[in-house]
């Protein structure tokens, strides 16, 4: 006897759409991490109940249309000034959650000042880093976090460190200072890392919300137009490759 | 012995085909499909629903947020 289907009823839902996420289709290429990461961003908020304190502030980069995805208030920040205006945001308005996503070529390139200051000066803010090791946006150019012997638009035969310098490992250069209460890397390419990166990202605003200092949530995330692979392909040279130069786990707190 | 069963529904004209969901499904629940949506991907789709277990790890890794996830406990009788 075939097996009666399984009703689609709301009892028997566990897992859907989160609700402050729009129906606004992502522009994102197929199977990028910022939606999986927006998805994440969503669902937390929505957890902690802080849907009408939340304000982000959205970068340059591929994630600077999160306003229209993500039902929250945003504020677009000049490129990798996203720390400053979070800064001035959460001193004006202490109970809100004021939180920054940024790219590597916004954080780690032309907002490395403004980051690090606003975490030595212990801003009650989370930092999400999105780190693909590329400038996506631009058509996948070298950007300060480029592996070693990684092929890009500017770098054809392989980043190499006597002429590019080495991969900037972000998070664990920010651990060192004392305003930063919080540093954590995760990924979103398997089911397991996506609930662990959950969990790290609630910790992080429930930290900004206690007044602990900075937060700093990595996110080591594929870019599969920008390393010219298939999503599936881009996961896996996630796991062979990147996750060796930049480790999974807290690095402090 | 009660067991467990699950089913997804992929929204169609989300999907974009990346496939991350075939990958992650543990029991070989899905696939892409031959036919393409309005966008010209090769949406998702369930290939194989008895193996289905409600697990959610499709829609956990889905960037597009167009897999929702039904879970049902069976008793024998």
């Amino acid at each position: 006897m075939a097996a009666r289907e399984v009703a689609r009823t709301p009892e028997n839902k566990v897992y859907s759409k989160p609700r402050l996420l729009t129906d606004a289709v992502m522009h994102f290429c197929p199977g990028c991490s910022h939606g999986t990461i927006h998805k994440l961003i969503a669902e937390v908020i929505d957890e902690m109940g802080m849907e009408h304190e939340a304000i982000g502030i959205s970068p340059v980069g591929c994630g600077v249309l999160a306003y229209d995805y993500i039902d929250i208030d945003w504020v677009e920040a000049a490129h990798g000034r996203a720390a400053a205006v979070g800064t001035a945001i959460k001193r004006l308005n202490p109970s809100k959650l004021v939180f920054t996503y940024q790219g590597d070529g916004d954080l780690a390139a032309i907002g490395t000042g403004e980051t690090i200051h606003a975490c030595n000066r212990g801003e009650n803010i989370t930092i999400i880093y999105i780190n693909n090791a590329i400038y996506g946006m631009t058509g996948g150019q070298m950007a300060p976090t480029t592996l070693l012997g990684q092929r890009t638009a500017t770098t054809p035969q392989g980043r190499d460190a006597a002429q590019h310098g080495y991969p900037f490992k972000v998070g664990d250069m920010l651990a060192q200072l004392d305003g930063v209460c919080y540093v954590t890397r995760q990924s979103v390419h398997t089911p397991a890392s996506v609930r662990r990166a959950k969990k790290a990202l609630r910790k992080a605003f429930e930290n900004s919300m206690q007044q602990k200092g900075l937060s700093f949530v990595e996110f080591v995330s594929t870019c599969s137009s920008g390393w010219k692979m298939t999503p599936v392909e881009a996961n896996r040279w996630l796991a062979e490759h990147m996750l060796p130069v930049y480790p999974l786990g807290d690095i402090k707190g | 012995m009660a067991k467990i069963r699950g089913i997804v529904t992929i929204e169609q004209e989300r999907c974009k085909g990346c496939g991350v969901c075939v990958e992650a499904c543990p029991s070989q629940v899905l696939e892409l499909a031959f036919e393409v949506n309005g966008k010209g991907y090769h949406y998702a789709k369930m290939a194989n629903p008895d193996a289905c277990t409600g697990c959610t790890s499709c829609a956990l890794v889905c960037p597009d947020s167009c897999i929702t996830v039904y879970r049902q406990k069976d008793s024998d009788d």
